[in-house]
């Protein structure tokens, strides 16, 4: 592989662009319904949160939070899963790929799987959702009244960056339990929404082992909440030391290099359903 | 010659019993197809529980130290989200492109050629899952909640069939719902744009996303009423945990039952419209 020519490389760009472009040009076909999908998908987000502000229509504060600053949460939340959800989302169609057996046809095609898989299927109709977030996490930190240092701009940068690439970590780690558990169906919801809902409010707001599992165990808790915290010049009400509002990177970084290792296990594992 | 559909009258009186003994028939082979399907079901009780977690821990946060939030203790908020997550099942709100799926494919000529008229069949198969559904998918939430959260139990011996009631209702109403919105597909081919927007709206305007009494009153009473969406969650859950008195339960639950007639009877007239219209192709 390694000594392969930058000719046959940029053969392998063009299938990938192929690929894309085939998607995006079946997509358009049906365009009312594309259309309707475009608007249908912000609204996924849209109302997680109108969700957000009715629960605030009820009770002042969250969690020991108000709205102005669980809407940070929120932005960075919702920023980082549409758009990780735009890019590599559509890996939750591998447990059906697994069971028809179109894995196999992946597989023996010279291109890498996980972004033939990625590319089959780009849903460009999530493109509006990813832009949505964006805009809440703007708003969220303009009107959040921040104490802006140098080291906050670089923050409200790379967090949700990192929150892409960790919600992305998430969608292919639980992906790859399809390898072993063919029939597992809605399981990696849990994780995937389930880790959008939880990183939407303030880890305050949960308790017991619950919490510990997701925001620590899983480390949901360094993707929206702690940048959050750090952003807004907030201590940890659960004692946490400052620094860990920045550790959102590494633990981006180690959610990134988990899946890399998941999914290739996982293939190896692969065996086909038959015909 | 005259056409020869579902919908057109069958030739012969047709008699009670044997109506019956069909619709069982199909109902109970809904039921044991979806009986196959048990590590799904296993997978889907893990992702409900993990919601019924994250919703619980929300709204009792909503609640606050004032203990209760829009007529809502905290334990029914509980009882709430937890029987909300198996409900959720039994209803199957989501993910129904069945009919959506036969009608693109043309396969839909082989319902129309049954002697049953095809909104019969699908709601006999849908009862059938929801059967199985609610045994396998209700009671498990139902068990779990209470080990971790305060939970509500019903006051009144009249709320247990008020609410199994209500529940029946609710999956006639739903299935209703997701019946027109998979005959979209007769006009439409693909039906991802009708269903994402079914999959949007029901989530929030059936209180899945929170009780709907979160909601300014008059809003909330709006949805009620004027609008099937609360008929096919909230409601039952709102029976169960005994949010309003009986006789307010009362009325829900009997325009629950105008929900379930009125759509029953718009499923059987877009399908005949639909008839008139379809072309299969192929020989």
């Amino acid at each position: 592989m390694a000594e392969r020519g930058s000719a046959s490389r940029v053969a392998e760009l063009r299938a990938y662009r192929a690929l894309l472009g085939a998607q995006a040009r079946s997509q358009a076909a049906y365009r009312t319904s594309f259309v309707v999908d475009l608007v249908g998908n912000v609204g996924a987000t849209v109302f997680d949160v109108v969700t957000v502000l009715v629960i605030f229509g009820v009770t002042r504060e969250l969690g020991g939070f108000t709205l102005r600053e669980t809407l940070v949460v929120v932005g960075l939340s919702s920023c980082g899963f549409a758009t990780a959800d735009l890019l590599v989302g559509n890996i939750e169609r591998l447990p059906r790929y697994v069971r028809t057996g179109l894995f196999d046809a992946v597989l023996v095609r010279p291109l890498g799987a996980l972004p033939q898989l990625l590319l089959m299927d780009l849903p460009l109709r999530k493109l509006s959702r990813a832009v949505f977030g964006l805009a809440v996490l703007l708003f969220a930190l303009v009107s959040a009244g921040i104490d802006w240092t140098p080291g906050r701009v670089a923050l409200a940068v790379v967090a949700p960056l990192a929150a892409v690439v960790f919600f992305g970590s998430v969608f292919v780690l639980t992906a790859t339990v399809s390898f072993y558990w063919v029939d597992s169906g809605e399981l990696a919801n849990a994780v995937t929404y389930g880790g959008r809902d939880f990183t939407s409010y303030p880890v305050t707001v949960y308790g017991g082992w619950f919490r510990a599992l997701f925001a620590y165990g899983m480390g949901f808790a360094f993707v929206s909440y702690h940048p959050a915290l750090a952003l807004l010049g907030r201590a940890d009400p659960l004692g946490l030391p400052p620094w860990t509002g920045w550790a959102a990177p590494g633990v981006a970084v180690v959610a990134a290099a988990l899946a890399t290792l998941a999914w290739r296990v996982g293939v190896r594992h692969y065996r086909s359903t038959g015909s | 010659m005259g056409s020869v559909t579902a919908t057109v009258a069958p030739p012969t009186g047709a008699h009670v019993t044997p109506w019956f003994r069909t619709f069982g028939a199909i109902a109970a082979a809904g039921f044991r197809r979806h009986a196959t399907y048990r590590q799904a079901a296993v997978a889907g009780l893990c992702t409900n529980t993990v919601f019924g977690f994250l919703r619980c821990y929300i709204f009792l946060a909503a609640a606050g130290a004032a203990g209760t939030v829009a007529g809502y203790d905290r334990a029914q908020l509980a009882t709430f989200v937890w029987a909300g997550q198996g409900l959720l099942a039994v209803i199957a709100i989501w993910g129904w492109t069945d009919l959506a799926d036969r009608i693109r494919t043309g396969e839909v000529a082989a319902d129309l050629l049954r002697p049953v008229h095809p909104v019969t069949s699908y709601l006999a198969t849908d009862l059938g899952r929801a059967g199985f559904a609610s045994l396998a998918r209700l009671v498990p939430p139902l068990v779990v909640g209470p080990f971790f959260f305060a939970v509500y139990v019903p006051r009144h011996w009249a709320t247990v069939p008020l609410f199994l009631l209500s529940a029946l209702l609710a999956v006639v109403v739903c299935f209703g719902c997701r019946y027109l919105v998979n005959a979209t597909a007769y006009w439409l081919q693909d039906v991802r744009g009708p269903m994402i927007l079914w999959t949007l709206g029901s989530g929030v305007l059936a209180g899945l996303y929170f009780p709907l009494g979160f909601l300014p009153g008059p809003l909330e009473a709006v949805l009620r009423y004027a609008t099937p969406f609360p008929s096919i969650l909230q409601v039952p859950l709102d029976v169960l945990v005994e949010r309003e008195p009986m006789s307010t339960g009362l009325t829900l639950v009997g325009v629950q039952a105008g929900w379930a007639v009125l759509l029953l009877a718009l499923c059987r007239l877009v399908q005949r419209r639909a008839e008139r219209r379809l072309v299969v192709q192929g020989g």
